[in-house]
């Protein structure tokens, strides 16, 4: 039995593997023991009620999901009375994912959750469904780092940024999290993608546009993961077509801290409590005796270079 | 630190009501021309299933059709003491179609049971089904139900071609009076239906309406129902991503508390009231 036990800031989880926002609801507990997980992640609320976006909300293309959801929400009172009893008996960790229209509402939403039972904020500054074009905070430093810097002071609780593979500034957006006290960052959330019926010339999507993801989307954000991972000193939880436990595994060598598991849950939902079990049986066959043995040891040496001068 | 054993073992009895596991096929054979009907395997914990439930199927990855996501299916039938599990299907696109290519042996891994299903009500005692295409699978353990209850059930199924009607015969095992209509005798439109369907609650005193496979025909017994005082409920279909209530893609909108509200349809549903679909 390995030590599979990770640090994201303060908080210590007993092993990586948590939900991505969104694809997670107390519907699981219906499925399997949640207390297994590292942490609690919820869908992403906002202060007011939300509707969410026109169907279709989700298409398939070809190893990836596209959806358009567009954070329906019931609002806070709602969550704090209703959604926040749900999870007062777990161990695990309950991080409460958060959106807003701009940085003051961002902070005054941060205040208002910042109740016992909470244990970190996931500031979804990413989402590419509910701005224009996807043009969400993190697409850019500036914004990311007001964002952050007005809860920082408005919160005392973890603050988890969640970034955006959409932006060309990935590490630019990663350090002005840091700078603005950030706690963690997680990379990444979905890319705006679209996708149209050849036969219909319809999209099919009812939102035009929307996020992907699932398997297709890894090799991106698993890039992010690396990039910000070297960037910054704060942790950086990997996040973006985990199914698998290589999946798992690429993204700790990448430098993630912990993972998130995403549209897996939604083609099997036992998908989390099998990558902590095969986790831990692979950190054996391997000798390792824990996480921290494997988080940031990707081996980027001699080979590259020799290639480098074969093609030359 | 040890690993948390999270998937508690099949023989230990647990809470957890919806259940991942891998299901042998048993036969798999085609009905008629657009039909087949898909037997499996399937361990007791998942076969604990109401009427108008489902299951969500990882559809196999084919040659010509590569499915990511899963498929959402209606129970055909389930038979606890035989340790069967079916659905009736038509091949209609990328899930189905991978689907079709499943042997007997080979296995397919099922989510479930999942959903709202059916609720017979107490005052509901001569109930109709009516339905259309495929819709009928939805309705089989339906009327199987009704038979054990002892509700005189009719039925009317639609299609569009007389050889495309399905499972007459298995309602009429249930001692359903089957009424068909199709398409092509023209006689299935709702100018045909209604005052077919406004004899039958005089004749035999028709004091519920279930149906399942058509807007249109949903729309006809809101109507008819509205008019007669008449209750029910419609199985509905939307386009799902999770099934079990995480993702929020399935949502339609429904009438409640005097509002419009968007429910999920694999969570809340698949399975509501008559008249509250908007």
């Amino acid at each position: 039995m390995a030590d599979l036990r990770t640090t994201i800031g303060g908080l210590t989880l007993k092993n990586p593997i948590m939900p991505a926002s969104g694809t997670f609801s107390e519907e699981l507990t219906e499925v399997f023991d949640l207390d297994c997980l590292g942490a609690l992640v919820t869908k992403t609320i906002t202060r007011g009620k939300r509707s969410g976006n026109p169907v279709p909300r989700v298409c398939e293309v070809n190893g990836a999901m596209l959806n358009s959801i567009g954070i329906p929400s019931k609002g806070v009172s709602w969550f704090l009375q209703n959604t926040l009893p749900l999870y007062r008996d777990y161990e695990a960790p309950l991080v409460i994912s958060i959106s807003a229209n701009t940085a003051d509402e961002f902070a005054r939403f941060a205040e208002e959750v910042s109740v016992p039972g909470v244990a970190a904020i996931e500031v979804n500054i990413s989402c590419p469904n509910i701005e224009d074009d996807g043009k969400a905070f993190a697409m850019r430093p500036g914004a990311t780092g007001d964002v952050i810097r007005r809860m920082r002071s408005a919160t005392h609780l973890p603050l988890w940024a969640k970034l955006s593979p959409n932006t060309g500034e990935v590490v630019e957006v990663a350090q002005a999290a840091e700078e603005a006290g950030a706690d963690a960052l997680i990379t990444a959330n979905t890319m705006l993608a679209m996708a149209i019926d050849s036969r219909t010339g319809r999209a099919r999507l009812g939102n035009i546009m929307g996020g992907l993801s699932g398997p297709a989307l890894k090799p991106i954000t698993l890039r992010m993961t690396y990039q910000c991972a070297r960037a910054v000193s704060i942790p950086v939880i990997g996040c973006g077509g985990i199914s698998t436990v290589d999946d798992v595994i690429e993204y700790l060598v990448a430098g993630a801290r912990a993972i998130q598991v995403g549209t897996a849950t939604f083609i099997s939902p036992s998908t989390m409590p099998r990558l902590i079990r095969e986790l831990d049986e692979v950190l054996d066959a391997r000798g390792l005796r824990s996480v921290d043995a494997l988080i940031g040891t990707v081996d980027v040496t001699d080979e590259a270079v020799v290639v480098a001068e074969c093609v030359r | 630190m040890p690993a948390s054993p999270c998937v508690v073992p099949d023989s230990i009895p647990h809470p957890y009501s919806i259940h991942e596991v891998e299901c042998r096929v048993k036969t798999h054979d085609r009905v008629n021309g657009e039909y087949r009907r898909l037997v499996l395997s399937a361990p007791r914990s998942v076969l604990d299933c109401e009427p108008g439930q489902f299951f969500h199927l990882l559809c196999p990855q084919t040659e010509g059709f590569q499915p990511y996501l899963r498929r959402p299916m209606s129970i055909y039938s389930y038979d606890r003491i035989r340790g069967e599990l079916s659905f009736l299907y038509k091949v209609a696109g990328t899930g189905t179609g991978a689907l079709a290519s499943l042997q007997p042996g080979e296995h397919l891994n099922i989510v479930g049971p999942l959903g709202r299903g059916f609720e017979i009500r107490r005052e509901w005692r001569r109930p109709l089904l009516v339905a259309r295409g495929v819709g009928l699978a939805t309705l089989a353990p339906l009327a199987s139900e009704c038979a054990r209850l002892g509700r005189p059930l009719t039925a009317i199924c639609s299609a569009r071609s007389p050889d495309l009607v399905m499972s007459t015969d298995l309602f009429r095992s249930f001692g359903a009076e089957v009424i068909t209509v199709a398409d092509a005798e023209g006689n299935s439109d709702v100018g045909s239906l209604t005052p077919l369907i406004e004899g039958l609650i005089r004749t035999r005193g028709i004091d519920a309406f279930f149906t399942c496979g058509s807007t249109r025909l949903m729309r006809m017994l809101q109507v008819i129902g509205s008019r007669h005082g008449i209750g029910g409920q419609v199985a509905v279909e939307q386009h799902m991503a999770c099934g079990i209530g995480m993702c929020q893609a399935c949502v339609r909108p429904f009438l409640r508390d005097g509002g419009a509200v968007n429910l999920r349809v694999c969570r809340e549903g698949p399975v509501f009231d008559l008249h509250e679909v908007l």
